[in-house]
């Protein structure tokens, strides 16, 4: 009687035990994808602010090339999605056409574009926006704020881009309306920072790459990429945005991100 | 020297074989690099300016190509809660399509509208099987009045919906159309499954998937049909059991050989290279016929086999080689053509019949010689027949000659019916399922026939200018009301819709944005609410500085499609600026164009082959005056064929414009048989015309007239291909070889004795 009742509790013990250790070395794929999303989101948090200009080149396949210029600010929020303002400059038609967007972690995000040739802010009222930004090869999904929540995560494996080691994640978009099935995502093991985008899109077949390059790092800590390209695969069709004079800490305050701001934002 | 070389053929027959196998083995290897294209743009060289215009516009847009799924439910009417639901769901479904660019349908049309002050951007239909009956009215009230649906992807009455896809083939390998065609299938076998809505699919990746299935199944026929047709006619003439058995391996042989070798050559299968073994098959029964029948003369009047056959080719050895040589020079005058596929023909017809001609001296007689074969009564079908015949067209020449001036005249009087027509749904025949299908789809919702414009814009960012915009309009209104369109797709359509829906659906403000800024931040707005793949990339270029204009058209024929772009070039030349000037184009263009283009070239390289053959022939006669004369016999069938076309069909086009050079070398063979006894008993025999006529009948007229009828039954074998690119081309040939044979058996012999004597013959 003593004797069975020991031999359970040392089975139990020994069980107990092979629970542990399975949580403590064998993390499932999806927390290890989860994990170093979130950390790459913490070691980009508390950057307060930023503005930039960007310039986006256009290249289709028959070798036509064309330039779009545009600036944007950025402020960061605590406990939801950043704010963000483009204010478009080239082509000319559009010039002073900002675009606000109020992005959220998990509900859709909020767009208003200031049009001013009407003078007028018209609300973006689409749920699905992952058409190209500027005819570009980017989606505005693409630029805009990467939200921990947007996504769901898979760990690959650990592997090399360039000589330099990489996390190799998979995501997926949550919200049902975006363009893509799935991303597989090279991560930077030392800085924490994307290095590459493969995009596949509804069919699972790879339909764009991006690729981060130029690299500069921010008050110490924050990493920017200077030049983006994006190559779609299945048109030929490229773009290659780049990013120029990154200005961290401007002070921004609530009210630079209002509907009504974007009037007067020039 | 080529004595000898029968002989060594004759006693080393062993080692012939075994070359011929060794030989037959290394070249039937390359069978396996063959492959079947299924790219439409095969018919076209890569210098054609017609496709180097497309694809300039597709890599400026995007590409065109499609699959086009046609939905018919069965009570007739679409806005009903099944099948609109069973539409988006097909339309999600239809994204997974490989390489699929973009889908539209009326379900995830982007319909906008006025949301108090904003822009609201939605699928037309979401969540469809839930809607109220008052939604369904108002589903079926947008979709039957919007512009860029009606006749694209709904019919006026509602009746039938298409979803279409766009397509874009990374053209790296050969299994990606069926790969498609495969999918698109399964979507529809499932859609039909599961409701009682009737699908057909078209499109451009459907016709594209048609070439190979339909050159397979014309193979999978006409192939044993031909092998048995020569199987008959072998036995018949031959009355042989092991002389036919023997021929057939020949011919079987020298197909393989020849598509061995076009496989070494890297040509790739298409319809038009499909017929290319049956015409092969019926030009190598020929040469084997000769030989055997001059054989089994020879054994009956107690030769040897060996001697029976030395001398069969010794005295066929010369008037083989001719024809062979004029075949093969008719053959390779198709390498003028624009249309790669032919060149293809006409090399690889070439390069068998002159297999065919190595073959039965080398293999053909070296295998008789190792079979007992006994010598045989062959009676000499219709000698006294001929006899007869030569007698009524020595006394009657006058009437035959001027009779026959005036009948070839009054066919050649019929050339001019002819049309050029290269419509090419039309090069499937209506039995196949691809061309019932786009018919459908054209009768009931829209059409397979596009015409794209891409209309620049006066500089880089201005296509939004309103007047710019205003001539766009212009051109799309004047556009709708010619005959055969359909449905034009243009970008003020869009610009209308949005300036009315920014004015809250004011109705009075569906009209073209009057400020160039407006305009612009307009479609910015629109771009910034449009979902994944439904983006305006395809309708205006990076630059903003033109913008594409699609014209679906009904099935119009090639000189209504020519005549209408002529008319667009007028309208464009009055009314809109300099800059603005543009011309059409897309497959339906340029096939358009490809027969005036072949014709054009195809005449070069019929005079090419005329001259050669000529020349090769007065030559061979040692006669000036004759080799002339030959031209008259030689020419006038493929004119008199094309006449009798005029009349019953009249409509011409892209295979038809090879048939001359390709006949000539054929029709050709005739008249040197004739012409070579003929004056083989002129010079010989120092016979009169009268009596050398006589002796030409008697000799050769039998053999000819079956020779004939073999080449008419074997091209006429091609009339029964599924593809009207191979059925006309057959059907046309073997009028001309009956024609030939007409005139060189009433015509050029009364020439021969009006115009054949001069002081030197």
């Amino acid at each position: 009687m003593i004797k069975r009742d020991l031999m359970a509790a040392l089975w139990l013990v020994f069980l107990g035990s092979l629970l542990g250790m399975t949580q403590a070395t064998a993390q499932t794929p999806e927390a290890r994808g989860l994990e170093i999303a979130q950390e790459v989101n913490h070691r980009d948090t508390g950057f307060g602010d930023y503005q930039v200009d960007m310039e986006m080149l256009l290249r289709n396949q028959h070798g036509d090339e064309s330039l779009r210029y545009m600036r944007s600010r950025v402020m960061e929020v605590s406990g939801d999605g950043d704010k963000s303002m483009i204010i478009f400059d080239r082509p000319r038609d559009v010039k002073g056409t900002a675009l606000l967007t109020y992005t959220h972690k998990s509900e859709p995000d909020d767009q208003w574009l200031y049009l001013p040739a009407l003078k007028r802010v018209k609300r973006i009222a689409s749920r699905n926006k992952s058409g190209p930004f500027m005819g570009s090869e980017f989606a505005y999904e693409d630029l805009t704020s990467q939200e921990v929540e947007k996504y769901t995560y898979r760990f690959l494996q650990e592997t090399e881009l360039n000589g330099q080691p990489m996390f190799l994640i998979e995501r997926y978009p949550v919200d049902e309306n975006s363009g893509y099935k799935k991303q597989q995502v090279w991560i930077n093991q030392v800085e924490y920072r994307a290095e590459k985008i493969d995009f596949y899109d509804r069919k699972e077949s790879l339909l764009k790459t991006l690729v981060f390059q130029d690299y500069h790092q921010y008050l110490g800590q924050y990493w920017r990429s200077g030049e983006m390209v994006m190559q779609n695969h299945q048109t030929g069709k490229s773009t290659v945005l780049t990013w120029k004079n990154f200005q961290f800490r401007n002070g921004f305050t609530e009210s630079d991100f209002k509907k009504n701001a974007l009037k007067r934002a020039k | 020297m080529l004595l000898q070389f029968f002989d060594l053929v004759l006693q080393r027959r062993w080692l012939v074989v075994l070359i011929s196998i060794l030989l037959v083995v290394l070249t039937a290897s390359g069978t396996r690099f063959l492959t079947f294209s299924n790219d439409y743009r095969m018919f076209f060289s890569e210098d054609n300016p017609q496709l180097q215009a497309f694809e300039a516009l597709q890599n400026t847009y995007n590409k065109t190509d499609n699959v086009l799924f046609v939905l018919t439910p069965p009570d007739g009417d679409v806005f009903n809660r099944e099948t609109l639901s069973t539409v988006e769901w097909l339309t999600e479904q239809a994204w997974r399509i490989p390489y699929s660019l973009r889908v539209d349908s009326i379900s995830n049309f982007q319909y906008t509208s006025a949301d108090g002050d904003d822009l609201l951007v939605r699928d037309l239909l979401e969540d469809a099987d839930q809607f109220t009956d008052a939604q369904l009215a108002e589903a079926r009230r947008i979709a039957t009045n919007e512009p860029l649906l009606v006749n694209r992807l709904i019919s006026p009455s509602g009746d039938v919906t298409g979803v279409n896809v766009t397509i874009q083939l990374p053209g790296k390998s050969l299994t990606e159309v069926p790969e498609v065609a495969a999918f698109v299938r399964n979507l529809a076998a499932e859609v039909m499954e599961r409701t009682d809505i009737d699908v057909r699919l078209t499109g451009v990746v459907m016709m594209n998937n048609a070439f190979p299935e339909e050159s397979k199944k014309d193979m999978s026929t006409l192939y044993p049909l031909m092998f048995v047709l020569i199987l008959i006619i072998v036995g018949v003439m031959l009355r042989s059991f092991s002389a036919t058995i023997v021929t057939a391996l020949m011919i079987f042989l020298t197909i393989l050989i020849t598509v061995g070798l076009s496989g070494w050559a890297g040509i790739k299968i298409t319809p038009p290279t499909t017929s290319v073994p049956v015409m092969v098959m019926t030009l190598a029964v020929a040469d084997s016929v000769h030989i055997l029948v001059n054989f089994f003369h020879y054994m009956t009047q107690g030769k040897s086999q060996y001697e029976a056959m030395f001398e069969s080719l010794r005295i066929n050895f010369t008037p083989i080689l001719l024809t062979t040589m004029t075949t093969a020079i008719g053959f390779l005058s198709l390498n003028f053509s624009d249309a790669p596929p032919f060149r293809d023909l006409g090399n690889m017809a070439a390069v068998g019949v002159v297999i065919a001609f190595i073959l039965s001296m080398t293999l053909l007689p070296a295998v008789v010689m190792l079979l007992p074969i006994k010598p045989r009564k062959t009676a000499a079908i219709g000698e006294v027949t001929m006899q007869r015949f030569a007698e009524f067209v020595v006394r009657r020449r006058n009437l035959l000659m001027w009779g026959m001036a005036g009948f070839i005249l009054l066919l050649l009087a019929q050339l001019p019916r002819n049309e050029l027509n290269d419509v090419f749904v039309k090069y499937f025949d209506e039995s196949i399922t691809f061309r019932a299908d786009t018919d459908y789809a054209g009768e009931r919702l829209t059409g397979i026939y596009l015409l794209e414009y891409s209309l620049p814009a006066p500089a880089e960012g201005s296509v939004t200018d309103p007047e710019f915009l205003q001539h766009v309009e212009n051109f799309a209104n004047w556009y709708r009301e010619q005959p055969g369109v359909m449905h034009v797709n243009v970008i003020t359509d869009v610009m209308k819709r949005l300036n009315k829906n920014l004015h809250a659906d004011d109705p009075a403000w569906y009209r073209l944005p009057e400020d160039k800024e407006l305009a612009a931040q307009y479609l910015l707005l629109y771009e910034f609410s449009l979902p994944f793949g439904l983006d305006l990339n395809n309708q205006i270029d990076i630059k903003k500085s033109a913008t594409r204009m699609m014209v679906t058209m009904q099935s119009v024929s090639t000189e209504e499609l020519l005549a209408l772009e002529r008319s667009v070039q007028d309208w464009l030349g009055q009314h809109v600026p300099e800059y603005m000037q543009t011309s059409g184009t897309g497959s339906t263009i340029m096939f358009a164009n490809i027969g005036h283009r072949n014709i054009r070239s195809m005449l070069q390289g019929t005079t090419v082959a005329l001259i050669l053959i000529s020349a090769i022939l007065i030559i061979a006669l040692r006669s000036l005056r004759i080799g002339v004369i030959s031209i008259v016999p030689n020419l006038v069938p493929i004119g008199m064929a094309f006449g009798l076309w005029g009349i019953f069909v009249g409509e011409v086009g892209l295979a038809l414009s090879v048939v001359s050079g390709m006949t000539l070398g054929i029709v050709v063979d005739d008249t040197v048989h004739f012409l070579s006894k003929y004056l083989r008993a002129r010079r010989e025999q120092g016979l009169s015309p009268e009596d050398a006529v006589r002796y030409a009948f008697s000799t050769v007229g039998t053999a000819l007239w079956v020779t004939s009828l073999v080449l008419v039954c074997g091209f006429g074998i091609l009339a029964l291909s599924n593809f009207e690119l191979n059925s006309g081309m057959g059907l046309l040939t073997a009028i001309t070889i009956a024609f030939a044979l007409v005139a060189d058996f009433l015509f050029l012999p009364t020439l021969l004795m009006k115009y054949g004597v001069s002081k030197h013959d």
